[in-house]
């Protein structure tokens, strides 16, 4: 079961890299969604593990969420990138000033 | 066996996402990785997951990815320039010490026998999640409900806009392109389509006008924006404009009022 985990952890870290390093809005999201399906992966691992159905339920209840998350979060890149012209993370920058 | 044919793809395909400029290719690759995370759960015996994970996530998340990136997007690159000092380096040099910190705390914890799932998806593993779903989690369930319900109607007012001018009616277009036309001698009629006159009919090759010059009007805004037009080659251009000269005395005009243009010399 550990190399299920450990390749769940590599996917984390890769997406938290990626949204650290992306600057187009939209790939940053890619990434979130690359995070959610890393622990994802990990809470079927440990539902195979323990022998219960909970994680596959908890894993359930995570694509519930980020369905409606990128429902919403997409909406809002779509009305920044009306107002702005531009889907970069770096535009989105007038509360520094 | 299956797991350490399809990891290596999914990281490569994560790490892809990383370094790929155009953001159509980094949802490819989330798909790859979506996917291959999809068998995984089957050989997980999840096949219910299996299922929802193909459906949920590569047929309808991903899908609305690609949807907003063709509305946003489809010139939509990442910059190069780093608006951070060193942001790059030292979010490399984290993500590393994080996955260092999580993969030796993970193969240094012993997780003892895998139980497995046998008895649990006894009865079938769509019906072993439903008794569990509906009785121990039937609150959050219920309270998923609530959640896309508000998901949906955020999305509807973030993307509603006020109609701040009157829509342009038909008679008011007509009456504008005709006024461009007597004003700047736009022409009134239709856009010519691509790849008329030239040796190619794609829709990304510029059609030729008559004198061999490419009607730049006759590919779309969009491949011009990807930069993805082909000229037709040169040389082909080249024999178009000899043969029209050669037959056609009305349109070989056309091409020597070119040619005076950027050279100045005498007419032929």
């Amino acid at each position: 079961m550990t190399e299920y985990v450990v390749l769940g952890a590599i996917l984390f870290t890769i997406g938290c890299v990626g949204v650290l390093v992306r600057r187009n809005a939209i790939v940053v999201f890619m990434c979130v969604e690359l995070m959610l399906n890393a622990c994802n992966l990990t809470l079927v691992a440990f539902a195979r593990q323990h022998g219960n159905l909970d994680g596959q339920i908890a894993a359930f209840f995570v694509m519930v969420v980020a369905a409606a998350e990128v429902v919403v979060g997409l909406a809002i890149i779509m009305t920044i990138f009306r107002t702005r012209r531009s889907a970069s993370v770096d535009d989105a920058s007038l509360l520094k000033y | 066996m299956t797991f350490w044919i399809l990891a290596p793809i999914m990281v490569a395909a994560a790490l892809g996402l990383l370094v790929v400029r155009k953001a159509v290719h980094a949802a490819l690759l989330l798909a790859v990785v979506m996917i291959s995370l999809a068998v995984l759960y089957a050989v997980l015996e999840a096949p219910f997951l299996f299922a929802v994970q193909i459906i949920v996530y590569t047929g309808a998340i991903l899908m609305l990815f690609l949807f907003v990136l063709m509305l946003v997007g489809v010139d939509a690159s990442d910059s190069v320039v780093e608006t951070i000092k060193g942001q790059r380096l030292l979010a490399g040099v984290s993500g590393l010490l994080l996955g260092v910190l999580l993969i030796t705390s993970l193969t240094q914890t012993t997780l003892g026998a895998t139980v497995g799932l046998a008895e649990a998806n006894a009865e079938g593993n769509i019906q072993g999640i439903a008794n569990i779903l509906f009785s121990r989690w039937v609150f959050a369930f219920e309270v998923t409900s609530a959640l896309l319900i508000t998901a949906a109607v955020g999305a509807m007012v973030l993307a509603h806009r006020e109609r701040l001018t009157p829509r342009e009616t038909q008679p008011a277009m007509a009456a504008r392109r005709i006024r461009d036309f007597g004003e700047r001698g736009a022409h009134p009629g239709p856009l010519p389509p691509p790849g008329v006159f030239a040796r190619s009919n794609a829709v990304d090759t510029a059609a030729l006008l008559p004198d061999g010059t490419p009607a730049e009007s006759s590919v779309s805004r969009v491949l011009a924006a990807r930069g993805t037009v082909r000229s037709a080659p040169a040389s082909d251009v080249d024999d178009l404009v000899r043969q029209v000269k050669g037959h056609q005395p009305h349109a070989a005009r056309h091409a020597d009022r070119a040619q005076d243009n950027t050279q100045g010399g005498a007419p032929q």
